[in-house]
């Protein structure tokens, strides 16, 4: 056993309303620069629909994650070692920027600075790679927005595999929900495994997984082997960017700015540990239906006195063992069982994981229309199917997923007992093998979610790797290249630099 | 003055090349690091780049090898092995050539990409068209110089600067006599080779150096992943 912490994430789609503050924050925090403002480190996507960039969950086509080969050996799906080596020159599995879209702008300045005319001068837009006109918008980062666009084209989603999906393009049956997407940081990265440079890697004290950009060699495998797409090449400065987990906010103790600036609440951080010496044998199980279960396998119970004696012998700190027993990922994704790993089935043993939307059917349900299954709208019967979300959330397997809608809708129905008719229904409870107190633990945690209570989040141990004595007068966190604070005019080795966004600060040169 | 220039190019500028080459490097490597990087654009425009890129780089990078084989293999290895000095001027003539045809062919599409495409050009720096038009330039000049090679296959030039590559390396100061009397072009290839050494630290170039590293880093990775530690010792159980 060799026990490591991991700062995961669980996002409950029952409360998300789609409103994009997630993206704007991340975006006005991390990829406002030129090269990357196509970028978009979290996005938020309406389901059905082929998301952004388009078809990324297909990867037929992109080639992205692990496979496990014939021989039963587990390598990424884009090639072993030697054939990543040999795309070296050109990779066939990377996206365009039009699989993106075209990052633009529009000219403001026109509306103010137009002379007198006819008409209203308008804001026409500009290609923010080329400067040049575009007459007219193809795509954008949520061209899909509360099912924007023909059925035809959105049912190419993958997450129909195997539904009867012709009957969803009826009005009467259309259905949507959102889906908020950041890089998984996964326990098995296929990104970091795709690296010919090793640039990427995964922090050991919270699992963040970070690229070294004075190691990146722009080589852009790493692009094509992230089945999430979540990794983008920043083609100005020609390295490949990816989601940090906000980790200056999360060393100090804080949650990341998505989750931080979540109006619904849905968001929830906290530590999980995990047994790394099991990665590699639940990443490689022989059935795609089983990765859900062995990823659930490699964690270990922070409460088992085995494996905190396991932790402190492998270094982990003693704050962090106790966050990991209040942690509410551990609440909702093993003690309840209601939250799961986005697409399991490309084997990475991803650590953001998802809570699926209920529907409403309630109404429908007590009208007569829907199946009642003791006192219980029959979760089958939901408007979302769910054979959908089990193809994103469960590699197909309905069992697990049709669980924890049950025990969702079962603590609505022990909720509504208790305030409105002021009984306590133990029944409802046990029905779905929980009981009271789970009840309402998961009521406290997943509908009123406090502050305290979504983010559990220990602050790192600096002291153990950096004497802050050597750090005083530092300048912080920089764009690479010790304290330049990058706003050097040219450079005889980069060509003209770009001015970095940040206040010209003088800075004392004397760290170290 | 003929006589200083062919000083200058085959005495000189071989030393002043290899300095800026290894010292700019370095120095590049240490100081600024994040500038390292193939500086790739085929996210940007995929159209002309697969075979481009394909045919440029390994039609280059056997040439290269050839050249760095065929120039610094010691001439007394040959007659070891009894290979004729005129069979292995055949075999230079063919291999190259050919490969020599590949890298130009792909050049000559990047080339156009990159000026053709707006995305591409407005976002291509001095440095970048300069060395592809360099390299371009040069493959043209050496593509040229083996209608010269053709009509003297006895092998006797190509000895000349074998000798002349390896006293340079053996600091016999006054190898560029040697040279001197060969053609025109040989000696603008020779020295278009030298300027693109002495411009390699300061433009894309430097890529492959991570390029012919990466497989053996890569490779001999165990693994695929790599977990960093900042811990700088592990705490003893309690």
């Amino acid at each position: 056993m060799k026990v490591r912490a991991q700062i995961g994430m669980v996002l409950n789609l029952d409360k998300c309303i789609g409103c994009h503050t997630c993206s704007v924050t991340c975006k006005n925090v991390w990829t406002s620069r030129d090269g990357v403002e196509y970028a978009w480190f979290n996005n938020v996507e309406t389901k059905p629909g082929l998301g952004y960039p388009t078809d990324w969950e297909n990867q037929a086509r992109w080639n992205g994650g692990w496979e496990r080969s014939k021989g039963g050996k587990l390598q990424p799906k884009q090639g072993g070692k030697w054939r990543i080596l040999a795309n070296i020159f050109a990779n066939p599995d990377l996206p365009e920027i039009d699989d993106y879209y075209e990052p633009f702008d529009f000219d403001y300045d026109h509306l103010k600075s137009a002379p007198e005319g006819k008409a209203f001068p308008t804001a026409r837009p500009r290609s923010k790679i080329t400067g040049e006109r575009m007459q007219k918008i193809e795509k954008g980062p949520n061209w899909e927005e509360i099912l924007g666009g023909e059925f035809s084209k959105r049912s190419d989603d993958y997450n129909f595999e195997g539904i009867q999906k012709e009957i969803y393009g009826e009005y009467e049956n259309t259905f949507m929900m959102y889906l908020p997407r950041l890089c998984e940081h996964c326990l098995n990265p296929a990104c970091a495994a795709s690296c010919p440079s090793g640039a990427i890697y995964k922090r050991e004290e919270d699992g963040i997984v970070l690229i070294d950009q004075e190691k990146c060699r722009g080589w852009r495998m790493c692009v094509s082997g992230c089945p999430y797409k979540k990794i983008y090449y920043n083609w100005e400065s020609g390295k490949s960017e990816k989601c940090t987990l906000c980790y200056p906010r999360i060393e100090s103790g804080n949650p990341t700015v998505c989750s931080e600036t979540c109006v619904g609440r849905i968001r929830y951080l906290g530590v999980m540990l995990y047994d790394a010496d099991k990665i590699e044998e639940a990443a490689n199980a022989p059935e795609t239906t089983d990765l859900y279960d062995a990823q659930l396998g490699v964690f270990l119970d922070p409460k088992d006195p085995e494996v905190i004696k396991a932790a402190r012998r492998d270094g982990v700190p003693e704050d962090w063992i106790k966050s990991a027993a209040e942690s509410p990922i551990w609440k909702m994704a093993m003690d309840w069982k209601v939250a799961f790993p986005l697409h399991p089935e490309y084997r990475t043993l991803p650590m953001v994981w998802y809570i699926p939307p209920l529907s409403p059917i309630q109404n429908a349900a007590e009208a007569g229309a829907i199946g009642m299954n003791g006192g219980m709208p029959d979760v089958r019967n939901l408007r979302i199917p769910l054979k959908y979300l089990a193809n994103m959330l469960t590699a197909g397997d309905e069992a697990p997923v049709a669980t924890a809608l049950e025990r969702m809708l079962a603590m609505r129905a022990y909720m509504r007992s208790k305030t409105v008719e002021g009984v306590i229904d133990e029944g409802i409870a046990e029905k779905v093998g929980l009981n009271g107190r789970m009840i309402e633990d998961m009521y406290k945690i997943m509908a009123l979610a406090d502050y305290e209570d979504r983010f559990v989040i220990p602050t790192t141990h600096r002291e153990q790797v950096e004497d802050a004595y050597e750090l005083r007068s530092g300048c912080g966190f920089t764009d690479t290249n010790g304290c330049s604070p990058g706003i050097s005019k040219g450079s005889l080795f980069g060509g003209s630099k770009k001015a970095l966004k940040m206040p010209d600060l003088k800075i004392p040169q004397e760290a170290k | 003055m003929q006589e200083n220039i062919d000083y200058f190019i085959f005495g000189i500028m071989p030393y002043i090349a290899l300095t800026v080459l290894v010292v700019g490097s370095i120095a590049r490597y240490e100081r600024d690091p994040f500038t390292w990087k193939s500086s790739s654009s085929q996210l940007l425009r995929r159209k002309q780049l697969v075979w481009g890129s394909i045919l440029f780089h390994v039609g280059i990078i056997t040439v290269f090898g050839g050249h760095l084989v065929g120039l610094f293999t010691p001439v007394w290895v040959l007659d070891v092995l009894g290979v004729p000095y005129a069979l292995k001027q055949w075999m230079a003539v063919i291999l190259g050539g050919t490969a020599g045809i590949m890298a130009l062919i792909g050049a000559t599409m990047l080339i156009h990409r990159r000026v053709t495409d707006p995305r591409i050009w407005r976002h291509t720096s001095f440095a970048d068209i300069g060395i592809l038009v360099l390299i371009w330039l040069q493959l043209l000049i050496g593509l040229g110089t083996i209608t010269l090679t053709l009509q003297h296959m006895d092998g006797a030039e190509m000895v000349r600067f074998m000798t002349w590559s390896q006293s340079v390396i053996f600091l016999k100061l006054n190898a560029w006599a040697m040279v001197v009397n060969v053609h025109w072009l040989y000696k603008v290839h020779i020295f278009l080779g030298l300027l693109i050494t002495i411009l390699f630290p300061f433009t894309r170039l430097v890529h492959m150096i991570s390029g012919f590293a990466a497989p053996f880093r890569y490779l001999s990775r165990p693994g695929y992943q790599i977990v960093r530690s900042r811990r700088k010792s592990v705490k003893p159980a309690e």
